[in-house]
């Protein structure tokens, strides 16, 4: 065992003098035994008891840049070579005591063991050495960690399982050796049961840890993403080198049908690329020279060259896996409920089975002592609070990797237990039921006005203002042709609009307040504007000289599907509200077109926060989506903030949930996984429980005075081996879940 | 003899409850500089009980010796902190500084148990 050992990218080195100072800032850092940078590949190796952040920190403090040069696929290979291992030493250990067992068990069933009494005493003491061999070579480490939790004043599943065939060996052995101190009814030897509930315990671990690999399955999936070798630029060569020795700023060259290596920014040639693993747009993404491009997404057409600006676990990717994992590792509360129980249960069970030999030894039948020992190892073996343990986290571990499937990024296991129990979600408009890009949808003109003239004024006048709406029409106006003219003395008149002179004329532009405020004479025009905000589009007039123009409809589409996601949310009871900043016409008419059945428009920003809270207290369970910056507020007050993210934006602080892929289906995905996933704990917790409070009360002989039916301990050992085994199993079964209507 | 046999079971559920519940088991001191070492193996943290100063951030490294899928993580349940913990490797946990109190740590199958005192 040696201490870890560290890779890092060191940015930012200039020269070779650079080296010294690197290694002196990290051989600084408590814990660090050696450190040795490498200038040609800039690269440092850090061995020591240390994390990697504090390595990062004391570099950067020293003026560099750093990154840890760990590919997520490296752990996972590490992990999973460790696990196989593993599972094949189980099996190993399965295997001899199962032949062993099922030797003397088949000879027991065909009547061919000897008895006590007929001679048969040397065959029995190679049966005791052989299964004391089976309990040291396949049972060896529960009796080890029976003693060290003893020690330290603890009790776990080692305990029930070393006191249980521990018992049976001694008891056997002692009857072997002295017949005569329990009558010749009792002298029943239990080696091969021992035997037996030992290959059981093996093999339903081993079983169990294949079957808890699957639960993983979405982060492997994640980390498949990534390519393990990336093309750099080194001296003006292209050479092929594993991920992990990509540096932070390095060259890297993407071809077409490649995988992009790391996240950086295009700085020669072009490409389309499809980001649908990571961001969920279906359609590839054009880009060009300063446009960021993702690690682990795919290059479709063009050759390219980009700077490396993320690496290692600081890629969006990385990032991604990391915030599943550590959701995955999360537990609600419904779990620590459990974990209080499963605290105390063995040393519970321990009392139980005294209790058990005191009713047998007290009014048990003869022979007693066969009965005491019988139904005392029974207990012993067939209580599992492993079952009770895995039960909440296993599911939670296979929910989280499920949302994260449909692009729905959990922060932590509260939310999505939550997540289930909303009754009402509240939805920002802009960006999150529209697209957030508004377009010119509308040109209405007056009389001796044509559409290009009006837009071009309207553009011009514009193109000085900072308003969400002013981009659109600048935008619309160029992609036309149109030449814009200087806008002088413009003025912003909040709340109304802009005015300012435009080629010597006198220019007005907004909404029908400004309009009657300058007196302008409308005509037709407000029947149109009418219509046009009917319709989710919002009007401006124009006026010039005093005299009404035209009017430039601009519209935020709504995303395509909204509405779709919206009767997905209406069909599982939940109710939508809308809750916007913009005019109350506008919002009502998007409202109408998606079907949401409660619009609060005209909010200020700061103000969302508290219609959250009113919503609460009305005894709303509130999911709140917005973009997870304006909104962050009122994100953080609901009972679940989902962010609507695009991409590399996958953090979003503020938010429980994450919607990588931008579309409010997600949130009824999120709410019917979460259902889904707490079914599933709550199966798997009445599974534990029904199982260990029935189990303990049949192992302890409950039924033998009305039926006369006691538990064979190999049946418990099979029983207690399965149980976990069904946890395991039935949280695999969400991996298959679909939600319903959902859109993957 | 039937008598000394329930008097021994007798003793021994009594035993049970004083040595699983009542009496405490050996707690380390540790310094707040010290980074404390914990082994991972044969179901038990070991030390698993281990005595901190209050107001400080507790340093620790698990080192996992143990394959079993139990001992995978390690889980901080007053803390709000779960760990995975590679087998064979050292894994660092730092707290932040903690108030007075028992923090407990366990596997999430709450089989392997210990606790941090904060004194």
């Amino acid at each position: 065992m040696t201490d870890k050992n560290i890779q890092l990218s060191i940015g930012s080195m200039s020269c070779a003098g650079c080296v010294a100072s690197v290694e002196r800032a990290l051989r600084s850092v408590p814990g660090v035994e050696g450190a040795a940078v490498n200038f040609a590949e800039h690269t440092a190796g850090v061995s020591g008891n240390v994390t990697a952040q504090a390595l990062i920190d004391a570099v950067v403090a020293a003026g560099y840049e750093a990154a840890e040069l760990k590919g997520t696929d490296e752990e996972a290979e590490e992990k999973e070579a460790a696990e196989f291992a593993w599972y094949r030493s189980l099996l190993k250990k399965a295997l001899v005591a199962g032949v062993i067992g099922a030797a003397l068990f088949g000879m027991m069933l065909l009547g061919m063991m000897p008895s006590l009494e007929g001679g048969g005493r040397s065959f029995w003491a190679i049966v005791a050495v052989a299964s004391l061999f089976v309990l040291i070579y396949s049972g060896g480490r529960f009796f080890t960690g029976a003693w060290k939790a003893f020690r330290g004043h603890n009790a776990n599943m080692d305990t029930l399982i070393a006191l249980g065939t521990g018992t049976a060996w001694a008891f056997s052995t002692v009857i072997l050796i002295w017949p005569e101190i329990v009558p010749p009814q009792a002298r029943h030897l239990y080696f091969e049961a021992a035997v037996i509930i030992i290959a059981l315990i093996n093999l339903g671990a081993a079983l169990e840890m294949r079957a808890r690999g699957k639960t993983s399955e979405a982060i492997r999936r994640l980390i498949g993403l990534q390519p393990k070798t990336a093309r750099v630029v080194r001296d003006g060569k292209e050479i092929d080198v594993p991920i992990e020795q990509v540096g932070l700023n390095e060259t890297l060259r993407v071809r077409p049908g490649e995988k992009i290596a790391v996240d950086g920014v295009i700085i020669e040639g072009h490409s389309n690329i499809d980001e649908s693993m990571i961001s969920g747009e279906p359609l590839p993404v054009e880009k060009n020279i300063g446009d960021e491009v993702v690690g682990g997404t795919l290059n479709k057409s063009g050759s390219f060259l980009f700077r490396a600006t993320r690496i290692g676990a600081d890629t969006a990717l990385a990032r991604i896996i990391e915030m599943v994992r550590q959701a995955q590792n999360s537990k609600p509360a419904i779990g620590r409920m459990v974990d209080k129980i499963a605290g105390v249960f063995v040393p519970v069970v321990l009392l139980i089975a005294v209790v058990t030999f005191l009713i047998w030894y007290n009014v048990g039948p003869e022979p007693k002592s066969a009965y005491v020992l019988l139904t005392t190892m029974t207990v012993l073996i067939i209580a599992c609070p492993c079952a009770l343990g895995l039960a909440t986290p296993i599911s939670i571990m296979v929910g989280v990797g499920k949302a994260a499937e449909y692009g729905v990024l959990i922060r932590h296991g509260e939310a999505l237990q939550r997540a289930g129990q909303l009754t009402t979600v509240v939805l920002d408009k802009t960006g999150t039921v529209t697209e957030g890009r508004p377009t010119v949808t509308n040109l209405i003109t007056s009389d001796g006005w044509d559409e290009a003239k009006l837009l071009s004024v309207a553009a011009s006048i514009e193109s000085g203002s900072e308003h969400p709406l002013a981009e659109a029409i600048v935008t619309a106006a160029t992609t036309r042709g149109l030449a814009l003219s200087r806008a002088e003395g413009f003025e912003a008149i909040a709340g109304h609009g802009v005015q300012a002179r435009v080629d010597g004329r006198s220019v007005l532009f907004g909404n029908r307040r400004l309009m009657d405020d300058h007196s302008i004479e409308l005509n037709a025009l407000p029947d149109a504007a009418a219509r046009l905000a009917a319709n989710g589009e919002t009007p401006m007039f124009l006026a010039v000289d005093g005299a009404a123009a035209g009017i430039v409809a601009v519209a935020d589409p709504i995303k395509a599907d909204s509405a779709a996601a919206i009767e997905r949310l209406h069909k599982i009871g939940i109710r939508v509200v809308m809750l916007t900043g913009d005019n109350a016409a506008t919002a009502a008419a998007v409202a109408k077109q998606v079907g949401i059945d409660e619009v609060i428009a005209e909010v200020l920003p700061a103000d969302k926060s508290a219609k959250v809270a009113e919503l609460q207290t009305g005894g709303e369970v509130v999911g709140m989506v917005g973009d997870g910056i304006n909104d962050a507020p009122a994100l953080a007050r609901a009972d679940v903030g989902f962010a609507i993210g695009t991409g590399t934006d996958v953090a979003i602080e503020s938010a429980d949930v994450t919607l990588m892929r931008g579309s409010l289906h997600g949130v009824a995905d999120a709410i019917a996984i979460s259902q889904a996933t707490v079914r599933n704990i709550k199966q798997n917790l009445f599974g534990a429980f029904i199982y260990n409070s029935l189990g303990i009360p049949i192992a302890a002989g409950i039924l033998f005075p009305l039926f006369g039916i006691l538990l064979n301990p190999i049946v418990a050992g099979g029983a207690m081996a399965m149980s976990s085994l069904t946890v395991v199993t039935n949280a695999n079964r969400l991996r298959l879940f679909k939600p319903e209507g959902a859109q993957a | 003899m039937s008598f000394v046999v329930n008097l021994l079971a007798v003793v021994l559920m009594g035993f049970i409850v004083w040595w699983f519940w009542l009496s405490r088991p050996g707690v380390k001191q540790a310094n707040a500089s010290d980074v404390i070492e914990v082994v991972v193996e044969n179901g038990v943290y070991t030390p698993a009980h281990i005595e901190v100063p209050q107001g400080r951030v507790v340093k620790l490294s698990f080192e996992r010796r143990d394959p079993s899928p139990c001992a995978e993580k390690v889980v901080f349940s007053e803390l709000d902190i779960t760990v995975d913990l590679p087998v064979g490797e050292k894994t660092a946990v730092s707290t932040g500084p903690l108030a007075a109190g028992e923090y407990h740590f366990s596997c999430q199958m709450q089989m392997y148990r210990g606790s941090l005192v904060v004194r």
